[in-house]
């Protein structure tokens, strides 16, 4: 089956029709409270697996707040593999190079399913190896939080690693050794999860400000470290130096305030990548310049970002996950740096903040001529990551600004197909590159308003000619025919299939 | 006319591609101090392949080795009709003189219509003092000061203020204007001393220099205010031109005589305004 992208849907799934049906939702199944609901602490992961008779395929949940300093999903799976449990599905929210453990268990076969958000690494290398019998499943974090919420995504048991917990399973994310700030991506998994286990290193009395609540919870799980504090901070980055991001940078911020999108009271999304950072950086002189200021800021949150909190220039912070230490300790002390859940970032069930954004910054690896966008696949098919927040967002706010060098590594970003859709064009506005920004001609409104402003408009298709007179056109690597994962929407619809890469890397 | 010149080393793909993205004037493609000994065939080829796709809007210069056994390789590999000038390090007459004929065999050799110019890199106390010779040789279209190599020859410190450099600044700006050519004055080394690079830049337009050459994109931008005319003076030479078309002669202008040098000046900074997009 194809879907509206004319992209190969497989059997079992709903194709992308050309927009997010937010009227007809799916219902929400009930919320679960705690089976068990004394002497929840234990100090050995074995007895969690022998208490929640945890089994041959069984679907097991993690949260990627720690990032690439996750211990739990490492600690859960060893256990798993010490009992030879076989047929597992896993749900993590994000699946990291860390995770090495995962690529062996899909390999040797326990492993058989696994839906997630971002991936790459050694199990991102053994899923595109064709090496797991079963599908990958890419959601948005806001399409993943709507699957856990309408039972799409049934877990039988949700590990969430906690940095700060009671022993009656209370906590959040804001203290203790293995800090991370909001743990935004588990609450789906709290509420909706058959049982629940709080993973800490970090046993308090008493938490205010709690994120996890022990009333879901069944056990709380006491170990000697959750995570390593470098790679929890993995996500830390810095405004770009590099002269040609500076340009895009400057130039999206030109474009934005040309379409009038920068009024007083606008809120917006960066990414925490370098040019994102840097257009976030040129959003901030020109609310000064104007003396005005961003209803709120969301998303990953920055110590950027927080710093134009401070300063006045952001009124709210809606934080799902904290990118760095900063914003860590400003979410744990100002009551307007507000913990949210993906759910309440991106679900459609919500009123969501991903639909309330006037402006999203986006990166991408690859954008088409019809504007889709993929940041899940290398040029040669390798699974590198994953939509994120990306889909939700692009298709929530009102103008959605792709900003990347047209030329990555020789290679031209812009070009005829992409090799996979994460985002479709439909929800894409702007392209800004170094060699001219495109606008999607779907948005006569925003051409309008910048036609005449100065700005080096160009179309998609001259991008894609800049690219390939400078680069050449590059040769496409073949993939293979088996189809080993599928990229779904925020409403769960299929819009791109990923196929088996035949091992070439 | 051109007021920053924005070196980029040959060897660099990434940088070379995106040379012409920066709003420099003119690009430097390094094929000297910035490409090693063993880069150097990689350089010259990479160049040769970048002049086949590209056009840049900016003028094009290159910065070929002055050794005997380098220049003509250089040349040879890179030469285009794509390049506006040829800058030639730690040069004299006579190594100006050999450029100079072997540009004139290669744009025969090779058909194109173009003069290739020349700028010598003034870079020691001996070219300081023949700035002006230098300046008069056939082919020669600007000067440009290297205050590294000058200062090491001096056996000099270097400063941020600069005032060890005022003298041949002011030598080289006074021999490139009488010889009607360009003054190109030394980069500004600090990339990260933003405010250090303004003030540089303003002494040399001080004392004549025409442009500055850059080592850093970032830098491009404060070069080209500096040396840009100011919002002041254009509206000053506006007005000037203006009352000049209905005043005959000498005439006066916010209680300030306004004559024929005057009046020229006011043309040049209208020209250099439109040139530079800032009328």
């Amino acid at each position: 089956m194809k879907n509206a992208l004319d992209r190969h849907v497989p059997a079992g799934f709903t194709p992308y029709s050309g927009g997010i049906d937010k009227e007809t939702l799916r219902p929400r199944i009930h919320k679960r409270p705690a089976v068990n609901k004394k002497d929840k602490l234990v100090s050995d992961i074995a007895l969690v697996f022998d208490r929640l008779k945890i089994g041959d395929g069984a679907t097991l949940s993690f949260h990627h707040h720690l990032r690439a300093g996750d211990e739990v999903m490492n600690l859960a799976l060893s256990e798993a593999k010490r009992r030879g449990l076989k047929n597992l599905t896993l749900a993590p929210s994000s699946v990291f190079p860390n995770h090495k453990l995962l690529a062996e268990m899909i390999e040797s076969g326990a492993v058989r399913r696994i839906y997630t958000d971002y991936l790459n690494g050694p199990a991102a290398a053994a899923i595109c190896g064709g090496k797991m019998d079963g599908l990958l499943v890419m959601d948005t974090h806001g399409g993943r939080s709507y699957a856990i919420e309408t039972g799409d995504i049934e877990i039988d048991v949700a590990f969430i690693a906690t940095p700060c917990a009671t022993a009656a399973g209370d906590g959040n994310g804001f203290f203790g050794p293995s800090a991370c700030g909001s743990l935004g991506y588990a609450v789906s998994d709290m509420y909706y999860a058959k049982r629940k286990v709080v993973v800490t290193d970090y046993l308090v009395e008493e938490v205010e400000n709690k994120q996890i609540i022990g009333e879901y919870i069944d056990y709380v799980l006491k170990v000697d470290r959750i995570g390593r504090r470098e790679g929890i901070m993995s996500g830390t980055t810095r405004i770009t130096r590099d002269p040609v991001g500076l340009l895009i940078a400057d130039a999206a911020a030109r474009v934005l305030a040309a379409a009038g999108a920068l009024e007083d009271g606008f809120s917006f999304q960066t990414g925490a990548g370098g040019i994102s950072l840097a257009v976030a950086d040129r959003l901030k002189r020109y609310i000064k310049e104007k003396n005005i200021s961003a209803a709120f800021a969301s998303g990953g949150i920055t110590e950027y970002i927080v710093a134009m909190h401070n300063e006045g220039l952001v009124r709210d912070l809606y934080d799902v996950q904290c990118f760095d230490l900063a914003a860590v300790a400003s979410i744990g002390k100002n009551e307007r740096h507000r913990a949210i859940s993906a759910a309440q970032y991106a679900s459609i069930l919500e009123n969501n903040v991903a639909d309330r954004l006037d402006i999203v910054i986006l990166g991408a690896t690859e954008v088409d001529t019809d504007f889709n966008v993929n940041v899940t696949t290398a040029s040669d098919g390798l699974i590198i990551g994953g939509s994120g927040g990306h889909a939700d967002t692009a298709n929530g706010a009102r103008i959605t600004v792709i900003v990347t060098p047209l030329l990555k590594t020789r290679l031209p970003v812009v070009k005829d197909r992409v090799v996979t859709v994460t985002t479709p064009g439909r929800d894409v506005d702007i392209v800004v590159t170094e060699r001219g920004i495109a606008v999607n001609p779907a948005r006569a409104d925003l051409l309008e308003k910048l036609a005449g402003k100065g700005l080096p408009l160009v179309t998609i298709e001259e991008l894609r000619d800049k690219a390939i007179k400078i680069a050449g056109r590059p040769e496409r690597v073949p993939l293979g025919k088996r189809v080993v994962g599928v990229v779904r929407h925020r409403d769960l619809s299929v819009v791109d299939a990923i196929y088996e890469t035949g091992g070439r890397r | 006319m051109i007021r920053s010149c924005l070196f980029i080393p040959a060897n660099n793909p990434a940088m070379i591609q995106n040379a012409d993205l920066f709003g420099a004037d003119a690009v430097i493609f390094d094929l000297e101090d910035a490409v090693a000994v063993e880069e150097k065939d990689a350089a010259r080829s990479l160049l040769r392949e970048y002049f086949k796709v590209f056009a840049p809007a900016a003028r094009v210069f290159v910065r070929v080795n002055n050794a005997p056994e380098w220049l003509l390789p250089d040349l040879e590999a890179v030469f285009s009709d794509k390049i506006d000038a040829v800058i030639l390090p730690k040069a004299d007459a006579a190594a100006c003189g050999r450029l100079r004929e072997a540009l004139l065999r290669l744009e025969k050799e090779r058909r194109i219509s173009k003069s290739i110019g020349i700028i010598p890199l003034i870079e020691s106390a001996r070219a300081v003092l023949a700035a002006d010779s230098l300046a008069s040789l056939s082919g020669v279209v600007g000067l440009m000061l290297g205050a590294e190599d000058f200062t090491a020859d001096m056996e000099i410190e270097r400063s941020k203020s600069g005032e060890e450099i005022s003298y041949p600044r002011a030598r080289i700006a006074i021999a490139a204007r009488a010889n009607r050519v360009i003054a190109v004055d030394t980069p500004f080394t600090d990339v990260n001393d933003e405010d250090g690079l303004a003030s540089d830049a303003a002494r040399a337009r001080a004392l004549g220099m025409s442009a500055k050459a850059a080592i850093h994109p970032r830098q491009v931008e404060i070069i080209n205010r500096v040396f840009s005319p100011r919002p002041a003076q254009i509206e000053w030479a506006t007005r000037v031109l203006e009352k000049s078309k209905a005043e005959k002669g000498v005439f006066s202008l916010d209680g300030k005589m306004v004559d024929q040098p005057v009046i020229e000046r006011a043309k040049t900074i209208i020209e250099k305004a439109k040139r530079y997009k800032l009328l």
